[in-house]
C-alpha cells in the first residue's frame, strides 16, 4: 500500500472520526450527568440531518449557517424532550428506560419515512466535492471544515462546563446528585439543559454531516450504535474521551479497511469495544466508576 | 382449584385446540405470539429473576439457528441431534460473556452494551464465515411439506404451533420450579441488592453465571426453530440488534420478574402490531410507518404509566399471585 | 397529509377492535367463480428497503389499469407491507390468503421470498416473485413458486457478456479492474457468480487485480477508494445498492481518481432515481448491466404513458427495472386468470405453468416456466446514464443511443 494512501485515509478517519466523536459527545455528556443512555441518540441525529436537508432544499441555506436555527431547536427539544418525558424515569430500572428510548427511536424514524418518504435527501454545495492537495495526500474540503466545526463546538461546551454558573451547577449535579439537591439546586431543570446541550451536539454534527452522507430514515439505529462503541471506548461520561474515541474509530476503521477487508472493519470496533468493556469498563479518559 | 390453576387451565385448553377454530393467518400469528413469548421466557430469566440485562439475545438465537441448521445443511444431520448441540454452544457462549463480564466487574448498563457489542461482533463475523454462507444466507432443502416427518421437523404449520407451544409451556413450567429453587431465591436476592447477598455469602459469581447460562441456552432451542420453521438463515436477519429488542419488548410490556407477563406481553404486542395493521387498512391510510408510529407510542404510553408492565395490576385485578 | 383528516380517534378505536377481531377469527370466505382475480402485492415499504419496496409498489399500482385495457380482465389489488422483516412477510402472507388474494406477487428480497414461497406452497397460492435473485428459492422443488427474474448467476453471465460487447463496441481494451462489491446477500451471490464465471471469459482481456467487500450499511467509503484507487486498475467493477454506490461516485471525484469508467455486472444503485438526483452530472457515464424493459417494446410505451398518468412529476426510467418486474407479475397472473376463466389457486398454478406471453415490456425471449418455476433467457440490457437518464446503449436492437467508454475525463493512474 502506498504511503500516501495510509496517511490520507488515516487523515480522513480522524476527520471523520471527530465529527462522530462530537454526536458522541452528545451522548456522553447526557449519561454523564442524567445516567441515562440516549438509545434513541442515532435517531435524533438523522432528524437533525433531515432538517439541514430540507432547509437547504427550501432556502438553498448552507448546512454550516443552518446549524443555528437546527441547535437552537435542538436545544429546545432536547431540553422539553427530559423535562416531559425523561425526567420521570431518572429513578426506573435500567430496561425501563432503554424501552423509552427505543420507543421514541421507533416512532421518529417512521414519523420520518411517513412524512419524507424511503428516499435519500442531501445538499450540494460547491465546495462539497473539492479537496486540498497536499503533494499526493488529498484531503476532502467538507470533511476538513465539518472537523473543524466539531473541535469548536466541543470546545465551547468544554468551556461552558467550566467557566459558566450554570455549567459548574450541572457539574455539581452529575458529581453528587443529592448533595446538589441539598444546595438547593434545581436537578430537574438542569437534567433538562443538560439534554439540550446534548441534542445540540447531535444538531451540529447532524448538520455537518449531511455534506458529507445522505440521510434516510432507517439509519438512525446504526448511528445508535456507533455513538456507543466511541462513547464506551473513550470512557462514557467523559468529554474529552468522546472526542478522542471518535478519532480512534474512525483512524482504527481506516486502518482495517485499508488492510484486511473493508466490510470486516467495524468488527474491530466491536472488538475494541469488548476489550476496552472488560479491561478498562470506565473507557480511556473515563473516571474509576 | 386456585385462580391460577383455573386461569392456566382455561388457556391450556384454548391453545390445544387452537389449531382447529383458527385459520392459517392466525396459526402464523399464534406461532409468532408463542414465539416472542418464549424467547421473552428466557430473557426474562436473565433480567427478571438475576436482575443482568441483555440487549443481545439475537446472538443466542443465532447461535442456534446456524448450529442445528448448519448441520442439516452440510450433513444431513436432522435437528435432534442439532438441538443438544445448539443448547451447549449457546449455553457455553452465554457463560464466557458472564464468565469476562463478571470476573472483571461489567454491570449495569456497561453489561448491556457488552451483550450487544457481541451480538454485533459474531454478526459481522457471520457475514464472513463460508461455512455458514455468510451473507448470501443459508437456505435448508424443504424436501417434505406434506405430512409430518418428526425426525427431521418438518410438517404442516399446525405442527411448529405445536412446538412452539411445548416450548412456552415448559419454559413456563421451568421458571415456575426456578423460582421456587435455591436458585430462584438467590437470583432475586442479586437483583435486589448485589452487595447485600454477597456478604450474606450467595455466590453471587455462580449464580449469576448460571442464570446466563440458562437463558442462553433456552434461547438457543428458539433458534432452533427458527431455523427449521423459516428454512433460510441470514446473519443480517437472525443477529440483528432489531431482533434482540423485539425479543425485550414483550417481557418489558407484560412485567419484566413475572411468569406471565413474557407471555402477556407477546401476546399483546404481536397483535396489536396486526391489529394495527388492519385497522390503517380498513380505513385507508395505508402509509408506510404510520403502523410502526402507532405501535411506537402504544409502547411509549405503556412504559410511562405502568412501569412493571401490564401484568401485574391485571394479576392484582384478578386475584392471582403473580 | 389531507387523508388523515376524518380519522376521529373513535373511528380509529373501531376499526383497531374490527382489525383485533378480524385476526382472530377465521373468516374463512367462499371463493367463488369469481369475475376479478384478486392480487395480493406483498413488498418491503418501510423499513430498510423502503425505498425499493416503494418503487415496486408503483408497477403494481399502474397494473389494473393497464391490463384491463390490454386483456380485459378485472384485478384488484390488495396491497401489504412487510417491514423489510421476514417475520413479518410470513404473516402478511398468511393474511392476504385469508383475506382472498387468489395469487401472491413480491417480494423483492430473498430471505423474504423464501419464507412467503412456503406460505405460497402450504396453501396452495400461486406466488410470482417479482424481483429476488437467490437461485435457492426455485430449487426447492416448490409447485406454486415462480418466478420471472434472472438469478444471481444469470444476470451475472449476462452482465459480463454485455461488457465484452461494450468493449468491442467501443474498441476499448481495458486490461485490469478493481472489483468492489457490497458484502450482503446479494453482493455475495454476485461475487460467487463473477469469480466462477469470470474465467472463463478469456476474451474480455481484463483481470481482478483487487476485490474489495464493503459494509452495506457503510455511511463513508473513502479508505474504500483510496484502496481501489491504489490498484491503478483501469477501470471498476461494481456491485452496489444504493446509498453506497452515491457514496462511492462522491469520493471517487473528492480524490480525484478518474478510471476508464464504472461498469456493475448485474446490480441496482447506478440506474435509480436517487442515483441522479444526488450526483447531477456526475452521474453521467456509470454503466449498469441490468435485466431492463425494452425502451421500444410496444407494452414499454403503454405502460410508460400510464406511469405519467399516474406519477406525473416522475420517470419510468428511473424505475425501469422494479416497475417492469413488478408489472409483468401481475401481467404474468392476469394471463393466466383469462386462461383458466377461474380464481381457483390450483387451476392459476396449472395456467402459469402454460404462460407463453410474447408481447412483454423486458428484454428477453417470451415468459415461460421450465418445470422448476423459472423463467429462462431473460435479457439484460447495458444501461448508461448519459445527460442524466439512465439509456439503454447495448444491444443494438434496443439501444437509443451509443455507448461511451471510456468516460470523458479519463486520465491514467
Amino acid at each position: 500500500m502506498p504511503f500516501e494512501f495510509v496517511v490520507g485515509g488515516v487523515v480522513a478517519g480522524i476527520l471523520t472520526g471527530l465529527v462522530y466523536g462530537l454526536m458522541a459527545l452528545g451522548l456522553s455528556v447526557i449519561f454523564g450527568v442524567v445516567r441515562i443512555v440516549n438509545f434513541a441518540h442515532g435517531e435524533l441525529m438523522t432528524v437533525a440531518m433531515y432538517a439541514a436537508a430540507l432547509l437547504f432544499a427550501r432556502f438553498e441555506l448552507d448546512p454550516f449557517l443552518a446549524v443555528l436555527p437546527v441547535a437552537a431547536a435542538f436545544f429546545v427539544l432536547g431540553y422539553a424532550l427530559q423535562a416531559g418525558l425523561i425526567n420521570r424515569f431518572i429513578t426506573r430500572p435500567e430496561h425501563s428506560q432503554f424501552m423509552l428510548l427505543v420507543a421514541i427511536g421507533l416512532i421518529v424514524v417512521n414519523a420520518l419515512l411517513m412524512a419524507f418518504g424511503p428516499d435519500a435527501r442531501g445538499v450540494q454545495v460547491d465546495y462539497q466535492l473539492e479537496s486540498f492537495e497536499l503533494g499526493d495526500i488529498v484531503v476532502d474540503k467538507a470533511r476538513l471544515y465539518a472537523a473543524g466545526l466539531a473541535v469548536l463546538t466541543a470546545l465551547a461546551l468544554i468551556g461552558l462546563f467550566r467557566f459558566t454558573r450554570t455549567g459548574k451547577a450541572i457539574r455539581a449535579c452529575a458529581d453528587n446528585h443529592f448533595a446538589a439537591r441539598v444546595v438547593g439546586l434545581n436537578v430537574k431543570r438542569l437534567y433538562a439543559i443538560t439534554f439540550g446541550l446534548g441534542a445540540v451536539c447531535v444538531a451540529v454534527a447532524g448538520c455537518s454531516l449531511t455534506l458529507l452522507f445522505d440521510v434516510t430514515p432507517s439509519v438512525g439505529p446504526q448511528y445508535t450504535l456507533l455513538a456507543f462503541v466511541i462513547v464506551i471506548v473513550g470512557g462514557l461520561g467523559s468529554m474529552l474521551g468522546a472526542l478522542v474515541g471518535g478519532v480512534l474509530i474512525g483512524v482504527s476503521e481506516a486502518l482495517a479497511g485499508l488492510y484486511i477487508s473493508p466490510s470486516a472493519k467495524s468488527m474491530l470496533s466491536f472488538g475494541l469495544l469488548i476489550v476496552v468493556l472488560i479491561v478498562r469498563p470506565q473507557g480511556l479518559f473515563g473516571r474509576r466508576r | 382449584m386456585t385462580r391460577t390453576a383455573l386461569l392456566l387451565a382455561i388457556l391450556g385448553v384454548v391453545a390445544v385446540v387452537f389449531p382447529w377454530i383458527a385459520g392459517p393467518y392466525a396459526l402464523s400469528v399464534a406461532t409468532l405470539i408463542l414465539y416472542f413469548a418464549y424467547t421473552g421466557q428466557a430473557w426474562n430469566v436473565m433480567m427478571g429473576f438475576a436482575g443482568q440485562l441483555s440487549l443481545g439475545h439475537a446472538l443466542y438465537v443465532g447461535i442456534g439457528a446456524y448450529a442445528a441448521g448448519g448441520l442439516y445443511y452440510h450433513l444431513g444431520i436432522g435437528p435432534w441431534l442439532g438441538l443438544p448441540l445448539a443448547i451447549a454452544a449457546a449455553a457455553l457462549v452465554g457463560a464466557i460473556i458472564g464468565w469476562l463480564a463478571f470476573r472483571f466487574g461489567v454491570a449495569g448498563v456497561y453489561f448491556a452494551l457488552l451483550t450487544i457489542a457481541f451480538a454485533e461482533f459474531t454478526r459481522i463475523g457471520f457475514d464472513h464465515m463460508a461455512w455458514t454462507g455468510g451473507p448470501g444466507g443459508m437456505f435448508l432443502p424443504v424436501a417434505e411439506r406434506d405430512h409430518i416427518d418428526l425426525v427431521h421437523f418438518r410438517g404442516p404449520p399446525a405442527l411448529y404451533y405445536y412446538a412452539m407451544l411445548a416450548l412456552t409451556a415448559g419454559a413456563l413450567a421451568l421458571c415456575a420450579r426456578l423460582l421456587d429453587s435455591r436458585a430462584g431465591y438467590y437470583w432475586r436476592a442479586i437483583r435486589e441488592n448485589e452487595d447485600a447477598a454477597q456478604a450474606l455469602g450467595v455466590h453471587v459469581f455462580r449464580w449469576k453465571l448460571l442464570a446466563m447460562a440458562i437463558s442462553a441456552g433456552m434461547t438457543a432451542i428458539a433458534g432452533v426453530f427458527y431455523a427449521f420453521y423459516n428454512n433460510s438463515l441470514f446473519p443480517e436477519q437472525i443477529f440483528h440488534t432489531g431482533r434482540s429488542i423485539e425479543i425485550i419488548l414483550g417481557s418489558v410490556i407484560g412485567g419484566v420478574g413475572t411468569l406471565f407477563g413474557p407471555i402477556l406481553g407477546a401476546a399483546v404486542l404481536t397483535l396489536l402490531s396486526e391489529a394495527v395493521t388492519a385497522a390503517l387498512a380498513a380505513l385507508g391510510w395505508e402509509v408506510p410507518g404510520a403502523k410502526q408510529v402507532v405501535y411506537g407510542v402504544v409502547l411509549l404510553g405503556v412504559v410511562v404509566f405502568l412501569p412493571g408492565g401490564i401484568w401485574p395490576p391485571l394479576a392484582r385485578r384478578l386475584g392471582i399471585r403473580r | 397529509m389531507a387523508s388523515s383528516q376524518g380519522i376521529t380517534r373513535r373511528s380509529f378505536q373501531t376499526a383497531l377492535a374490527a382489525g383485533l377481531a378480524s385476526s382472530l377469527l377465521p373468516l374463512r370466505r367462499a371463493r367463488a367463480q369469481a369475475h376479478k382475480l384478486k392480487v395480493g402485492v406483498i413488498l418491503p415499504r418501510s423499513g430498510t428497503q423502503g425505498l425499493t419496496g416503494q418503487s415496486c409498489q408503483k408497477g403494481a399500482d399502474l397494473a389494473p389499469g393497464v391490463i384491463k385495457e390490454l386483456l380485459g380482465v378485472e384485478l384488484e389489488l390488495m396491497n401489504a407491507d412487510f417491514e423489510s422483516n421476514v417475520d413479518t412477510a410470513r404473516t402478511r402472507a398468511e393474511r392476504l390468503i385469508q383475506d382472498g388474494a387468489h395469487v401472491l406477487v413480491g417480494p423483492f428480497d430473498s430471505g423474504a421470498a423464501a419464507a412467503i414461497a412456503q406460505v405460497a406452497e402450504q396453501r396452495g397460492v400461486p406466488l410470482i416473485i417479482n424481483i429476488a435473485a437467490a437461485p435457492q428459492i426455485t430449487e426447492q422443488g416448490y409447485k406454486f413458486v415462480f418466478r420471472n427474474f434472472q438469478t444471481a448467476g444469470e444476470i451475472v453471465k449476462n452482465g459480463l457478456d454485455l461488457i465484452g460487447e461494450l468493449f468491442s463496441a467501443t474498441h476499448a481494451a481495458p486490461t485490469t479492474a478493481v472489483y468492489m462489491h457490497v458484502n450482503d446477500t446479494f453482493g455475495q451471490a454476485m461475487t460467487k457468480g463473477i469469480l466462477a464465471t469470470l474465467p472463463s471469459r478469456s476474451q474480455l482481456g481484463f483481470k481482478i487485480v483487487d476485490e474489495i467487500a464493503y459494509d452495506p450499511a457503510a455511511k463513508d467509503l473513502s479508505v474504500e477508494i483510496s484502496r481501489a484507487k491504489a490498484t491503478k486498475a483501469d477501470f471498476l467493477l461494481l456491485v452496489s445498492r444504493l446509498n453506497d454506490a452515491i457514496l462511492l461516485r462522491r469520493e471517487m471525484v473528492k480524490q480525484r481518481w478518474n478510471p476508464m469508467g464504472i461498469v456493475s455486472p448485474g446490480s441496482p444503485g447506478m440506474y435509480e432515481e436517487q442515483y441522479f438526483k444526488s450526483l447531477g452530472k456526475l452521474s453521467d457515464y456509470s454503466i449498469s448491466n441490468v435485466p431492463w424493459f425494452n425502451p421500444n417494446a410496444n407494452l414499454t410505451k403503454i405502460v410508460e404513458k400510464a406511469f405519467a398518468r399516474q406519477n406525473p412529476n416522475d420517470k419510468l426510467v428511473f424505475h425501469g427495472l422494479n416497475v417492469g418486474f413488478t408489472f409483468e407479475a401481475i401481467l404474468v397472473a392476469a394471463d393466466a386468470f383469462k386462461r383458466a376463466k377461474t380464481t381457483d389457486p390450483k387451476a392459476l398454478a396449472d395456467a402459469i405453468r402454460q404462460t407463453h406471453i410474447t408481447d412483454k415490456m423486458t428484454l428477453g425471449g417470451p415468459i415461460k416456466f421450465n418445470a422448476k418455476g423459472q423463467v429462462e433467457g431473460i435479457g439484460s440490457a447495458c444501461v448508461q446514464n448519459l445527460n442524466q437518464l439512465p439509456t439503454v446503449v447495448l444491444p443494438a436492437a434496443a439501444a437509443t443511443a451509443r455507448p461511451v467508454f471510456p468516460q470523458p475525463g479519463y486520465k491514467k493512474t
